[in-house]
């Protein structure tokens, strides 16, 4: 259906794709892997029509063709889903799936009827039971995902090019994504399905394209590959999963949190954490699962000082109490949180690896009340070769750098504060496995070097290669604690879906 | 592909404004031979000294992602307050009492005039969270409402050659204003550049969250900021009513306009987190050598206007493509 020939394109100097081949063929749902950096998200904005200077041919349908634009390409029938949605919140899904091609009376006004009708007709086909007049705002962030699809369908797209499509959406929400997408793959459109979560590719790809360094490094069905092979040709070399060694161990208690509630902040007779008590040893990696909603981030904010007014319990690090009243006291106490959302929250894109490194320790290089250059350039060189970020230099903008090197850079900013407990929410989420490695590497070593850690995950098994124990939530409840060596993905699983909901599936 | 912070430092980022400068000053100089005299030089400079002190407020405010309308009538009203000390005290007839201030009195309580409307634009913007536009818009009119009281709607003059020494004297061959405009912006190049404060600045501009999230009290420097752009608005009132010796109640009116217009052909981007207060200086005299040339050229006032409107969509249209080309 759609091929790419030789398609090399150059950014100043740098090449991103070099003589790229590869082939999406119809009713198939292929899968583009590879680590970040590796040029997968270049290689769509050129099938998308957002780039149209590359070197190379594309072919849709066997006649040559090049985009030179996002509508272009829609024309032709490739569509696009990019990780972010791009839907207009305050819209209703009508005027969403319907931005830019509306329909019209022949008095030129909307006609909104045929759109309300041809909407509710692609909701239906998607089994997505929602009035079209409902706001985006109002829906989950897979429904949203969704009305991108139907989006897509409208134009009658014969590609459809998914990106991450599963970073935010709970696993229920998956299942129904799936079923979408076999539904499209049997009415015969080419589906391009980019992801790192590899066991989801075992579940829904037929085809596998491998990217490495701007390199097409192989290609074939995914029935005649396993897992580590997958792995092996996208990192070029082996990886061990570590497990973490002395199970049974005791530690002394760092970090103790008692009876730590956080009111709703719109009903305040309710809770969105109640009770929370648990504690954190020197040296202690402790996971924290929950699923979508079940007060994980709400917990680390709270911890963080970012809710002083909704807040209570007592907090204790090393002894002594910590306010939560603002991030400042915290970080002053001996926290570090590393947000979520690092592209948002955890960095200032713009500026510098050194500038951003150097933020939340801008007292240690000031004398005499201005800021001290080498001084802080030694900082950035320091956990640049530490932490092994790649970047051409300390003066690079950290929006230039790859996903895993923006998690080193935020890594970095907290460990030159010295934390004695490094919180973590969601630490790999959009890395890539090298990365990831990396990262679990790291986080083994600073908890060896007596720092207590708290990380919460949603992949079970990130928690379960890391953590010494394992703590789970539901509904802002602590529900379950479990010694690393008693848990299992079923335990974990069993005590995070909420009462309700388990007692639905066991019907 | 590489834009590192480089570019809020003044070196060759903003060399295509420096470059449009001297197209300008040979364009007029060509077309008028009172141009490029010393007297008319100093004159430029003298002229925009006011409008640099207010601007570079400005840039620190814009820089945090803010706005600050207010500009034109804080100047006002602490022109007006100097004034009005200067030359009557504050009378109390009840007790039949007079409250003289003294030259250096009348001036301190006018700069802390316009510190105390910053203080209150920052106090009402994250006390409420408002969005700056709106709190500053609020305060363009009261502290013009404000001006109107305090001199009755009338201008306050005569106020003595010690006083007008600030606005039309000379220092070691250099007018006074331009004087105290270079030391403002060698002080805010310094914290912008070399401080925690500037750091903070340019990093709530970039991401607020992520700022917040880093442990900076982002609060306190936006009133920092706000409070540092109403000084500065008091300090170019000084300079306005000494110059004309009088205090004038519709004086600055529109003058957030010119500032605001200094910012952005300076190079400082509205959303924040990027730019520079030298570059905003060069916006400055970008706009008082355009309008010294048109009045030396003759052109009608009303021109003026239009011409200056279509400078500044053109220095933001350069600068947007070669910013991308970087």
């Amino acid at each position: 259906m759609l091929t790419a020939e030789n398609i090399t394109k150059r950014f100043s100097g740098v090449t991103a794709l070099d003589n790229v081949c590869l082939e999406f063929q119809a009713g198939k749902v292929t899968a583009v892997i590879g680590e970040n950096g590796a040029g997968k998200s270049t290689l769509m904005k050129i099938l998308s029509g957002v780039y149209s200077d590359y070197e190379g041919q594309i072919r849709f349908k066997g006649e040559s063709v090049r985009f030179s634009s996002i509508r272009d390409a829609q024309g032709c029938g490739i569509a696009i889903i990019h990780q972010e949605l791009n839907l207009i919140p305050y819209l209703s899904i009508t005027e969403n799936i319907f931005l830019g091609r509306e329909l019209t009376t022949r008095w030129g006004t909307l006609d909104k009827r045929n759109m309300r009708e041809r909407t509710r007709e692609l909701l239906a086909d998607l089994k997505l039971d929602l009035d079209p007049d409902t706001l985006i705002a109002e829906l989950k962030v897979g429904q949203q995902q969704v009305v991108e699809i139907a989006k897509a369908l409208l134009e009658e797209s014969e590609v459809i090019i998914m990106d991450e499509p599963t970073s935010a959406i709970s696993e229920s929400e998956v299942a129904v994504l799936f079923r979408i997408i076999n539904d499209l793959r049997q009415q015969g459109k080419a589906i391009v399905y980019i992801s790192h979560k590899l066991d989801e590719l075992f579940t829904i790809a037929d085809r596998y394209v491998v990217l490495r360094d701007g390199k097409s490094i192989e290609s074939g069905d995914m029935d005649g590959i396993d897992h580590d092979t997958l792995i092996r040709k996208m990192v070029g070399r082996e990886i061990t999963s570590v497990r973490r060694q002395g199970a049974g161990r005791v530690f002394d208690t760092l970090f103790l949190v008692e009876n730590l509630r956080l009111k709703h902040p719109i009903r305040l007779q309710e809770n969105q954490l109640k009770n929370i008590t648990f504690q954190v040893g020197r040296g202690e990696i402790v996971g924290l699962f929950g699923l979508m909603g079940a007060g994980r981030t709400e917990l680390l904010e709270t911890l963080f000082g970012l809710h002083p007014k909704r807040s209570s319990g007592l907090v204790e690090l090393d002894g002594e109490v910590i306010p939560l009243k603002t991030p400042g006291r915290s970080i002053n106490a001996g926290l570090a949180l590393v947000p979520e959302d690092r592209k948002r929250d955890g960095l200032v894109l713009d500026m510098d690896v050194k500038t951003n490194i150097s933020l939340t320790a801008l007292e240690t290089i000031e004398q005499a009340g201005l800021l001290n250059q080498a001084k802080e350039t030694t900082l950035a060189r320091k956990y640049i070769a530490d932490l092994r970020i790649k970047t051409p230099s300390e003066k690079q903008a950290a929006k230039n750098l790859s996903g895993g090197n923006q998690q080193k850079i935020v890594l970095s900013k907290w460990l030159a504060t010295h934390p004695k407990l490094l919180m973590m929410d969601e630490p790999t989420r959009g890395i890539d496995v090298n990365a990831k490695a990396e990262i679990y590497k790291l986080i083994g070593q600073l908890a060896s070097d007596g720092m207590g850690i708290l990380v919460v995950s949603s992949e079970i098994p990130e928690l379960l290669a890391i953590s010494d124990r394992i703590l789970v939530m539901c509904e802002g409840t602590l529900t379950a604690e479990m010694a690393i060596e008693d848990a299992s993905e079923d335990s974990i699983l069993k005590a995070a879906i909420p009462k309700t909901m388990s007692e639905r599936v066991n019907e | 592909m590489q834009l590192s912070l480089e570019s809020h430092k003044p070196t060759l980022a903003r060399f295509q404004s420096l470059i449009a400068l001297f197209v300008l000053c040979l364009g007029i100089s060509l077309m008028s031979d009172k141009f490029l005299t010393v007297a008319n030089f100093w004159n430029v400079l003298r002229q925009i000294s006011v409008n640099v002190c207010i601007s570079t407020g400005m840039t620190l405010v814009v820089l945090t992602a803010g706005i600050d309308l207010s500009v034109g009538s804080v100047l006002a009203l602490s022109g007006a307050i100097t004034a009005g000390l200067l030359r009557n005290g504050i009378p109390m007839p009840s007790a039949n009492l007079f409250i003289g201030f003294t030259l250096l009195g009348s001036i301190l309580a006018g700069i802390l005039t316009g510190s105390g409307l910053g203080w209150f634009n920052g106090w009402a913007i994250t006390r409420f969270s408002l969005p700056p536009f709106v709190a500053t818009l609020a305060m363009l009119t009261i502290a013009r409402g404000l001006t109107m009281l305090w001199t009755g709607g009338f201008p306050i003059t005569g106020l003595g050659d010690s006083f007008t020494y600030l606005g039309t004297g000379w220092l070691i061959g250099i007018p006074v204003p331009v004087w105290i405009s270079g030391l403002i912006v060698a002080i805010a190049t310094l914290i912008t550049n070399k401080t925690r404060l500037g750091r903070y600045i340019y990093a709530i501009g970039g991401s607020e969250s992520a700022a917040r999230l880093s442990g900076v009290n982002i609060e306190r420097i936006k009133m920092v900021v706000y409070t540092l752009a109403g000084t500065l608005a008091g300090v170019g009132g000084l300079l306005v009513t000494s110059r004309l010796d009088s205090a004038q109640p519709n004086a600055g009116i529109s003058y957030e306009l010119d500032s605001i217009a200094a910012v952005v052909i300076g190079g400082t981007s509205l959303s924040g987190g990027r730019g520079s207060i030298l570059g905003t200086v060069q916006g400055a005299i970008i706009i008082g050598v355009l309008n010294n040339g048109l009045v030396l050229l003759n052109v009608s006032p009303f021109w003026q206007q239009v011409v200056k409107g279509f400078v500044i969509l053109l220095a933001v249209i350069i600068d947007q493509k070669s910013s991308k080309r970087e």
